[in-house]
């Protein structure tokens, strides 16, 4: 079957690319456009690590076929620090130590974005429900919500911060 | 010890900013130009001979470059050959990354392609055809055991039994540990609690899956970039395997997306060489989820008995287990180190544990985590519980009346140094956690944990550059932190901020051997060659300056990261950094650096305890973890987040082993939920923060008193969390995971008895 021609902005950039009718989202990202930010451990929906935003919605980009990207705009990891000035987010992630081996961080911090831009003080219980998606072996996600935490009450200009 | 300037500081890690951004490079994150994809065959069935396979049509496929099958692997002899702490089987190892005689597991690689796309790839496998002659298959251990069980091996003969069975068998090896006389120690006690035990298996988990890019060129010499917690470990099976010297097989890890044991072997590894090699390009293979959870180790299932007895001041006087574990489907079982754990925390003096080793027809078990321990553990710490219930005794006064400590003669036979158990034990019962308040259907339970931890073969370079910044290169992948901690002994040492040193992962051309990233090992093992590396570089600014100045080496002294005159009679002269001696390399003899080979001795053990507040909900079954402490020993936190993350890892892992995490397979043996919805992990909603003590019983053999803290954690939390539920119901499990069906059932079956009495 031929390939279908798509056309869309990817962190602001536009983008056209060729795809596969099969192929998703992330086989794009990563395969066709050499985003290898985001991370595949299930192609099922299941992990997380795939996380980006669709017209800021968050999505596992291996449950979006490439062709439905047509016309939307696509937020990855690669797009989410500003030039050499991180997100706070990630400034958090990396003072909380909330990685370990980090192959299950993009997908965390991209999910955790999408919380803070439409929940700027989420509770604990909130924040964990909201980051259930996104599965990480490594840390018994502590110093993830600890970092979540933080970097909300930081964002929303309070001393609070998260013990 | 001085002040310390950076050991115990918790600064960002080295590697931090490419992992929050995305620049990070794990292993599907590779590629190289003009790659091929490929893609494996697997069994379907658990069990069967392999009549035929016929691979013609595929071959003719257009875009197919290569296609491998059992043919292209030479035969190995079956020899137990000792590899780090492992010992290895070639024999078999090429049998589990490619099927002979026959397939022994539902998923067990039969063939594998290499083609110009996936499409290809997929259809050209669906051309492979395979003859199989199904047999009988065994999944279960108690049931492999039997007489008239399947045989995945007609010829294996148990070993560790004398005089030597004469007729075949499942059971690979029988091994025993312990001494005293248990009759008379069963006669000393007062009361004896006995129980039998079952655990499943569990998989390491490990968000990436394997993945790997291979490039063999027309001279043999051989390039692979692949995810492991060793390639020098990759590099000797698959040199072996693939008939290759070492040196023309180049290994470059990647950054690795979790291991804990599971990425120690090889399994895409050489069939990826094996179709370079034939292809003349660069092949590339990644496992799905699925193929990850049917092929790649697990930690064994098990069945687990054990007998106790105390007196009734509290004195436990004997000490009797019997283990079995899957090995999968080739031998290997971690259960000699289970059955030298089971009983590791306590001072016997009549104790045996016995371990049998049982092939079934599921994957061949990898490492995970303190292999085997956690098992035995599990079932030991749950009758300890057991036993101080009966006497009425607190069950950490109880352990700590019988706990190990420096000089206690391990129930395996070693002698202890200084451990910390007592000490976890003490912070365990002297914590709030310990003593607040709980409400209905809730319970608390605690349990401790022992893992040997250990040290080995180490290469580290430090090179001074020329400006006074430092390049460490290590062999040892860095699966969770380590970078930093190196880092940081290394500023430590010479004196110089952490910023300036830059630590990276070097590839197998560019030191000596290291053994793998595992058995807690790398902080402990790296850190001391480490040290030796920037020791042997302060030699050399101390020799370079008393060049400068011509007086005699002795004179010059190392103080605060400068070198000085030892005192006025050896001259005035301004003191010089690092910087300073750095600048005039070239002038005093040449580049600086450092370079340690160490084969590293002295790795203590590591001791924990863990207490857990669970909630039990009488109308589903579920189990609720409220509240968790994790106490563990870790001789000197060089940075302690990531110890702090260790513990609390761990302990969420093991909330998934206790809970909810098993292997399900059908009548036919093939597994049913080979996925993360199904094979349920803990979420971020499933747990509360863990709380996390850090006891510092330092090690003597390391220079700042390193113990390994990985696996550890991982030990404590099934039988901590099944005393819990003990308390919350009354009901004492035997079996992981207690998933809510279980639970359920227990507490319907325990009210209908109760309700019929």
């Amino acid at each position: 079957m031929a390939k279908l021609h798509v056309s869309c902005t990817v962190n602001g950039d536009e983008v056209e690319f060729l795809c596969a009718p099969e192929e998703t989202l992330l086989d794009v990202l990563r395969d066709g456009l050499d985003l290898t930010g985001s991370k595949e451990g299930c192609s099922s929906g299941d992990c997380g690590a795939c996380s980006v935003l669709l017209d800021g919605r968050l999505v596992c980009a291996c449950l979006v076929l490439g062709a439905e990207a047509e016309g939307h705009a696509i937020e990855t990891i690669e797009g989410m620090a500003d030039g050499d000035a991180l997100h706070p987010l990630q400034r958090k992630f990396l003072e909380h130590a909330a990685i370990q081996c980090g192959i299950c961080t993009p997908g965390f911090l991209v999910a955790a974005k999408a919380l803070l831009d439409t929940n700027p003080d989420p509770s604990e219980v909130e924040t964990r429900y909201w980051l259930a998606g996104n599965l990480c072996r490594c840390t018994g996600y502590d110093k993830i919500v600890r970092a979540v935490l933080d970097a909300a009450a930081e964002m929303r200009g309070t001393d609070h911060v998260a013990t | 010890m001085s002040q310390l300037k950076w050991v115990g500081t918790r600064p960002i890690r080295p590697d931090g900013v490419d992992k929050v951004t995305g620049r990070a490079r794990f292993g599907a994150d590779f590629s190289m130009p003009g790659m091929l994809v490929g893609r494996v065959l697997r069994s379907p069935h658990a069990h069967a001979r392999i009549r035929a396979i016929d691979v013609s049509k595929a071959a003719v496929l257009p875009g197919v470059k290569a296609i491998v099958t059992r043919d292209d692997f030479a035969d190995q002899e079956s020899v137990f050959e000792p590899a780090g702490e492992v010992t290895v089987n070639f024999r078999d190892m090429t049998r589990n990354i490619m099927a002979r005689e026959k397939v022994l597991y539902e998923g067990h690689a039969v063939a594998a392609v290499a083609a110009t796309s996936v499409a290809v790839a997929k259809q050209a496998l669906k051309l492979i055809a395979v003859d199989y002659d199904v047999l009988p298959h065994v999944i279960d251990v108690v049931a492999a055991m039997a007489p008239d069980a399947p045989l995945l091996h007609e010829e294996m003969i148990t070993r560790g039994v004398d005089p030597a069975p004469k007729t075949p068998s499942n059971v690979s090896k029988r091994s025993e540990f312990g001494f005293g006389d248990l009759d008379a120690g069963f006669a000393a006690g007062d009361v004896i609690v006995e129980r039998e035990f079952t655990t499943k298996p569990v998989h390491q988990g490990y968000i990436e899956p394997h993945a790997c890019v291979a490039s063999v060129s027309a001279d043999g010499q051989a390039e692979l970039w692949c995810t492991t917690q060793g390639h020098f470990v990759v590099r000797a099976y698959c040199a072996r395997l693939l008939g290759m010297e070492q040196a023309d097989l180049r290994v470059t890890p990647s950054e690795i997306g979790g291991g804990f044991g599971g990425k120690t072997v090889v399994y895409l590894e050489p069939l990826a060489l094996a179709l370079s090699r034939k292809a003349c390009l660069p092949v590339k293979m990644v496992m799905s989820r699925d193929e990850v959870m049917r092929a790649s180790g697990p930690t064994s299932g098990a069945n687990v008995w054990v007998r106790m007895a105390a007196t009734k001041d509290g004195r436990i006087t004997a000490a009797d287990a019997v283990l079995k574990y899957q090995a999968g489907a080739f031998q290997g079982s971690p259960v000699e180190p289970g059955a030298m754990c089971a009983f590791a925390p306590y001072d016997l003096e009549n104790v045996r544990a016995v371990g049998y080793d049982v092939v079934v027809n599921r994957p061949k078990v990898a490492a995970y985590r303190a292999p085997g321990a956690p098992i035995a553990e599990y079932a030991v710490e749950s009758v300890v519980d057991e036993l101080a219930k009966i006497l009425a005794i607190d069950p950490i006064e109880f352990r700590l009346m019988n706990a190990a400590k420096e000089g206690t003669r391990a129930a395996y036979g070693a002698k202890f140094g200084s451990i910390g158990l007592i000490d976890t034990l003490e912070a365990a019962r002297d914590h709030d956690h310990y003593k607040a308040p709980l409400g209905p259907h809730q319970g608390r339970g605690m349990a401790s944990g022992f893992w040997f931890n250990i040290g080995g073969e180490t290469c580290v370079s430090l090179a001074l550059n020329e400006d006074g910044s430092a390049s460490l290169t290590l062999g040892t992948p860095d699966i969770g932190g380590s970078r930093a901690s190196l880092a940081m002994m290394a500023a430590e040492e010479l004196g110089i901020d952490y910023d300036k040193v830059r630590p990276s992962i070097g590839d197998t051309a560019a030191l000596g051997y290291n053994f793998l990233t595992g058995g807690s090992r790398v902080t402990f093992a790296a850190g001391m060659a480490t040290v030796e590396a920037a020791r042997e570089i302060v030699t050399e600014a101390r020799a370079r300056a008393a060049k400068l100045w011509e007086i005699p080496e002795d004179a010059v002294t190392w103080e605060d990261g400068l070198v000085k005159p030892a005192g006025d009679n050896a001259g005035k002269f301004d003191p010089l950094s690092l910087a300073d001696i750095a600048e005039i390399a070239a002038k005093t003899g040449g580049p600086i650096a450092g370079y340690a080979r160490i084969n590293a001795q002295g790795a203590a053990p590591g001791f924990g305890t863990h207490i857990v507040d669970v909630e039990v909900d009488p109308e589903t079954g579920r189990v609720t973890i409220l509240r968790y402490t994790a106490i563990q020993d870790a001789g000197k936190a060089i940075h302690p987040s990531y110890v702090e993350g260790q513990l609390q890892g761990g302990a969420v892992q093991g909330i998934g082993w206790a809970l909810n995490e098993e292997y399900i397979y059908d009548a036919d043996g093939r597994m049913e939920n080979p996925g993360f919805l199904d094979y349920r992990m803990p979420v971020a909603s499933d747990v509360p923060m863990i709380d996390t003590v850090i006891v510092e019983v330092p090690n003597p053999r390391h220079p700042y008193g390193v113990r390994g803290v990985g696996e550890t954690p991982i030990i404590p939390p099934m039988a901590a969390i099944a005393n819990a539920v003990e308390n919350a119901t009354g009901i004492r499990f035997t079996e992981l995971p207690m998933s809510p069906p279980k639970v359920l059932k227990a507490i319907d079956d325990a009210a209908a008895a109760a309700g019929g009495a």
